[in-house]
């Protein structure tokens, strides 16, 4: 299997779409430095660092421009890790086939599983070593820019959130691979995993006009129609991602709404890393047994296929 | 030659949705000899070429490469055996040389071991200067070529080509055909699949001719070559200076000639075994200037149409 990885490695680095990924996250990196110069003191005061507890580091993750309230490092990575994993994935397999490489392959002294696993680990290795850069590019600008060095959670928080974005990176090879298992054409399965994207992306936005909000109802009937919402929209594994690392990346967050009378009690302090953890262990797990679930068709699918490339 | 079988195959069948591919097929290929797998195309050739090498399960038989299953020890035989597959495909971003080193690195090759052979394949098969250029660049011909260097690299024991000439030119032809006779001096067996009849007939020792997934007839080609045409005699064609009616009589004579048949200064000799001196010695002796003697040369072209329409006449 090794040098299956070694030789997909050493072709995705010489190639132009690996060129074209990597501008794009130094795009990301770049976005979030700027975002950080004009945002970082609204972020603090939002995560309420300002206030004694230092996640200064940390905020500029999520530190936005201040008229674009939305836009920082964390959304376009959210927005970027698909297209880099549907980019390495989508033509791993059908590759092989139409430009016949495939039975030559296979008429070699590899287990078939190595062939996949192999250009799994290719492509997550690729992914990794993006979004590894992207964010030390962000810390190295920010330690620059603020002057304050990271405290050991935020460490342990910014690597966590490392591996979370991984995962939800493997999510889109696994599927943008699946599809190259099925389709012969690497435009066929190029459309299928674009179009999910797109689809959970304006899902958020969707599921807002399916399940409304009644703003008039009692304080029992806005929770559950809240609660509706998102449960429908964690169907879609990129929010299930943007909630996990809002509560990795901004240790005040946390999920749900107090009712009124809880809210006049609660102090809104950070979370320690554990009870943050607590949190979101369900979207890390989701989104890992989703990403498994994927590989393990798109591994089957290639398992069961005939060999014949005519 | 020896007698034990580089590839036997008994009973082997593959159906695809319920039409059998291979049908009961028996097999045999000898250790060190070039063996031509014929047939018109769908025949068979390619499936069961693929469950040799273990990449497609039979449905029911076996087959047995050099003693091992491929379908229980793919990697055992895929270690031994070198597989050009009909639309050899190449890595096009990457040069010749990072193609078949991309193999070696398959097969487990050490980095001195690997660039030795790549030297020496690439050298066989006339590639040597190319080595450096991507193969996307490559001509058809240049590809056949390095799909040949990148079966050779393994150093395999059995080397299984299916349709090597197809899209080369006569020059390239006559070189890939001129590699493949040389291999079972090495010590290799080659399984060649192909259509192209005279190709076969030049290098192969031994044929088999498939025909819907049935084995029609297999053996060394020369004897398959008489029975086809003669029944299993010898045909000696003459040819003389002069019409020579007396001789007909004197050769008729000769034990062993079934029957003569002249046309003009020809003389058409059937017999039951190689008499071409005996018969010789008549002609000189009859003082009839004798132009030329041959035993008639059976073309492979005659064997596949009797057999093809034989195997197509039973089903």
């Amino acid at each position: 299997m090794l040098a299956i990885v070694r030789k997909e490695l050493a072709d995705l680095f010489n190639s132009v779409r690996f060129f074209i990924l990597f501008l794009l996250v130094l795009i990301a990196s770049v976005l979030g430095v700027m975002a950080v110069r004009d945002g970082i003191r609204a972020a603090l005061e939002q995560s309420f660092a300002v206030t004694g507890d230092h996640f200064v580091f940390l905020a500029m993750f999520t530190a936005s421009f201040p008229k674009i309230s939305f836009f920082n490092f964390a959304i376009v990575i959210t927005i970027i890790v698909p297209i880099v994993g549907i980019a390495l994935g989508f033509d791993t397999i059908n590759s092989e086939r139409t430009g016949g490489t495939m039975s030559r392959l296979l008429a070699q002294p590899v287990y078939r599983d190595n062939v996949i696993n192999g250009k799994f680990m290719a492509g997550l290795i690729t992914l990794a070593l993006m979004i590894g850069s992207a964010m030390l590019l962000m810390a190295g600008f920010g330690i620059r820019m603020i002057g304050v060095p990271p405290t050991a959670e935020e460490i342990i928080r910014l690597f966590i959130y490392f591996v979370v974005t991984v995962v939800y990176g493997a999510f889109w090879i696994g599927l943008s691979m699946l599809c190259s298992v099925i389709f012969r054409r690497a435009a066929g399965s190029l459309m299928i995993p674009i179009f999910l994207f797109l689809f959970f992306f304006i899902w958020m936005f969707l599921v807002a006009a399916i399940a409304p909000i009644d703003t008039n109802g009692t304080v029992e009937d806005i929770i559950q129609d809240w609660e509706l919402q998102q449960t429908l929209s964690r169907l879609s594994p990129s929010y299930l991602f943007q909630e996990a690392f809002s509560v990795l990346l901004n240790p005040v967050e946390r999920m749900g709404i107090p009712t009124p009378g809880q809210a006049a009690y609660m102090v809104l302090n950070p979370l320690s890393l554990g009870q943050s953890l607590v949190e979101i262990w369900p979207h890390i797990v989701g989104l890992i047994s989703l990403s498994v679930v994927l590989f393990a068709v798109s591994y089957v699918a290639f398992m069961k296929q005939e060999v014949r490339a005519t | 030659m020896n007698d034990t079988y580089a590839i036997e195959t008994q009973d082997l069948t593959k159906n695809y949705d319920k039409v059998n591919v291979v049908d009961s097929l028996n097999l045999k290929v000898k250790e060190n000899e070039v063996f031509g797998l014929l047939g018109p195309n769908g025949a068979g050739k390619t499936t069961t070429i693929l469950m040799m090498l273990g990449l497609t399960e039979p449905a029911s038989g076996t087959v047995r490469v050099m003693g091992y299953n491929p379908t229980r020890e793919p990697l055992k035989v895929k270690r031994i055996a070198g597989y050009l597959p009909e639309s050899v495909g190449f890595y096009s971003d990457l040069t010749a040389a990072e193609n078949l080193e991309f193999i070696a690195d398959l097969n487990g090759l050490d980095r001195k071991e690997t660039k030795r052979r790549i030297d020496k394949v690439l050298e066989m098969v006339g590639l040597t200067e190319q080595r450096n250029i991507a193969t996307r660049k490559f001509s058809r011909g240049m590809r056949q070529r390095l799909g040949i260097a990148d079966v050779l690299i393994k150093e395999p024991k059995l080397i299984i080509l299916d349709e090597p000439t197809s899209g080369l030119d006569p020059a390239g032809i006559n070189q890939l055909l001129d590699l493949i006779a040389g291999l079972p001096a090495m010590g290799t067996t080659v399984l060649l699949s192909s259509h192209q009849l005279y190709q076969v007939q030049r290098v192969c020792h031994s044929i088999g001719i498939l025909s819907r997934g049935k084995m029609v007839i297999q053996g060394p080609i020369e004897t398959l070559g008489r029975e086809a045409i003669a029944g299993g005699r010898y045909v000696i064609e003459v040819e003389t200076a002069a019409p020579a009616a007396g001789l007909v009589d004197v050769i008729k004579g000769v034990k062993g000639v079934l029957n003569v048949e002249t046309q003009g200064n020809k003389m058409s000799i059937t017999t039951e075994t190689d008499l071409r001196g005996e018969i010789a010695k008549m002609v000189v002796q009859s003082n009839i200037p004798l132009v030329q003697i041959k035993a008639q040369e059976f073309s492979l072209d005659d064997i596949y149409m009797k057999y093809f329409k034989e195997g197509q006449d039973k089903t």
